[in-house]
């Protein structure tokens, strides 16, 4: 499904700020894998989720997703096979819009936008239908402004909206991180709903250990641009935040002890 | 002063509104549905009346006139469109360059400075011959104006209602999302710009038509009357209802900024101070909504 090989990402080349993000990075997923990544600050979580979006481009390697090469296919092309959620609640939804015409423009994702009427009568029950399986009364709000619900309202909508059209990836980066932690469950437990009913290919980062090893049936931790530890299967469901806070401490020990 | 010369002034001012409003709805599009404040219909203003003008001298028809000047300004906007997108040039700088590119080619369109259109055809003194029953020159303009204005409203409500209309005004909202979920954002730009200019330099053909003659620098502050119409529309109207309700209000702003102009010129003002009480009544405008958060906080009672 998604194939990264010998991907690179560097900032600042030749100054004095030079930051290597992903060094070497290699990734399988296949389909219907539902991986949560950690690591650190600056690990290279987000770059390479953003690598994957097209939001940066890659300095060397290789990205294949569904059998297409999309190593340097623009950002809004690759987004016709991409679902995402982004930390910023305010970031996946135009907020001076109505809830349905949100709606209307995710489910077109990698369409051709043609001068036919934005949202369709039978699209709006639908859409309705679906607005019920969040439970959150956004049903009988079809048309309110989208800028006027909560952060947590508004990620369950951008969940929902990534999710319309079946994507071949659904990247989440640190999609709770906003949310207070009551809201945050109940995000997760959306996105785990979601994730299962289609099941969704999906890569999840979060800064929540107990999350990463809650949710999904595989685990990366990132450290420096590498993936320095990958579990999955049984291996990861014995996995305790203890085990995760080892791993870490392993990795930091060794850095300052190589320098 | 008697009430007459007042009332006149006023109708004179309402005709005046509406077709300056057509600019104004041009201005809306790329201020309010894009946020990209676009100094181009500085320049594409005076090149619609430029060209009209030009054409009318040269015996095309004044309808076909503006049809053309309608395309010139269209392609104004998209050259701004894609030194901004393309070329990554800040919004403002980019609207610059096609404003200062414009002042020349506009003369080098009409070859002199100012065209005047004494004794030539115009839209206006067409629908004289039609309507003979109607003396006022300044009732015909509100009726040929008001056409106008109810049409392009039509068809703005039927675009940003469509598909790629909606991701036009997502696009001026969120760029991030309409990127994500698969929209080329450079080109909503490109498209959005294309409108409002289309339509700014519409409005300056007609306003050239009725004033009779075009000059190289009638577009002079189309950028802060324009804001000035949406803003005062804004804020009379508020932001209720539908989308052609808000088309409508923006049309309206216009009208109520030329009664104002009207007023203050009938109490005194010289011509030559406009600009400067333009100036003034959008920056105070502007202001409100910093001035409001600032001083009406509710105090925290210790």
């Amino acid at each position: 499904m998604l194939y990264i090989e010998n991907l690179y990402k560097v900032f600042n080349i030749g100054t004095i700020n030079e930051k290597r993000a992903l060094v070497d990075l290699n990734l399988h997923i296949k389909k219907g894998g539902f991986v949560t990544v950690i690591g650190g600050n600056g690990a290279g979580k987000s770059t390479l989720l953003n690598m994957i979006a097209g939001v940066y481009m890659p300095e060397k390697g290789k990205i294949v997703l569904a059998g297409q090469d999309i190593t340097r296919m623009p950002e809004y092309k690759r987004a016709a096979l991409l679902g995402r959620v982004f930390q910023d609640p305010m970031r996946g939804t135009a907020a001076d819009m109505e809830i349905i015409e949100n709606l209307a423009i995710a489910a077109r994702r990698g369409k051709k936008r043609t001068l036919k009427w934005g949202v369709t009568k039978q699209e709006k029950e639908q859409y309705v239908e679906y607005l019920k399986m969040l439970d959150l009364g956004l049903e009988n709000r079809i048309h309110t402004k989208v800028g006027l619900l909560s952060g947590g309202q508004r990620q369950a909508l951008t969940l929902l909206m990534a999710t319309l059209r079946e994507p071949e990836l659904l990247l989440l980066d640190e999609h709770t991180a906003a949310l207070d932690p009551k809201t945050a469950v109940k995000v997760l437990q959306l996105t785990e709903e979601l994730v299962t009913k289609n099941n969704l290919t999906t890569l999840m980062i979060t800064h929540n250990m107990k999350d990463a090893i809650r949710f999904g049936n595989r685990l990366i931790m990132m450290h420096e641009g590498k993936i320095i530890y990958d579990v999955s299967g049984e291996e990861k469901k014995k996995l305790t935040v203890a085990d995760l806070l080892d791993k870490f401490e392993n990795v930091s020990d060794r850095m300052l002890l190589s320098k | 002063m008697g009430i007459l010369p007042i009332l006149l002034s006023i109708q004179s001012a309402v005709s005046q509104g509406i077709l300056w409003g057509i600019m104004t709805l041009g201005v809306y599009i790329s201020y309010k549905i894009l946020d990209y404040a676009d100094l181009t219909v500085e320049g594409s203003f005076a090149l619609g009346g430029a060209v009209t003008a030009v054409l009318i001298i040269n015996g095309w028809s004044p309808m076909l006139s503006l049809f053309v000047a309608l395309l010139l300004g269209m392609v104004a906007g998209m050259v701004t469109g894609f030194l901004n997108t393309k070329f990554k040039i800040p919004a403002i700088l980019s609207g610059i360059l096609s404003m200062i590119a414009l002042y020349s080619i506009n003369l080098s369109i009409m070859g002199k400075a100012n065209i005047a259109l004494l004794g030539k055809e115009t839209i206006f003194t067409q629908a004289q011959k039609w309507f003979s029953m109607i003396t006022d020159k300044s009732v015909l303009s509100l009726i040929i104006g008001s056409v106008f204005v109810i049409i392009i409203i039509a068809i703005l409500y039927w675009f940003f209602g469509t598909e790629l209309g909606s991701v036009i005004r997502a696009t001026g909202n969120n760029e991030y999302m309409v990127r994500a979920l698969g929209v080329n954002t450079d080109r909503m730009k490109i498209i959005g710009l294309f409108l409002s200019n289309g339509l700014v330099a519409l409005s300056g053909g007609l306003i050239a038509q009725n004033q009779g003659y075009a000059d190289v620098g009638m577009g002079t502050g189309t950028i802060v009357i324009g804001l000035a119409s949406v803003i005062i529309g804004e804020v009379i109207f508020g932001r209720r209802f539908n989308f052609a309700y808000k088309l409508f209000s923006v049309v309206a702003g216009s009208v109520i900024y030329r009664i104002i102009i009207a007023a203050v010129l009938q109490m005194g003002l010289k011509t030559t101070n406009l600009k400067l009480f333009t100036a003034i009544i959008v920056a105070i405008a502007l202001a409100i909504p910093a001035m409001k958060e600032k001083y009406s906080k509710p105090k925290l009672d210790i």
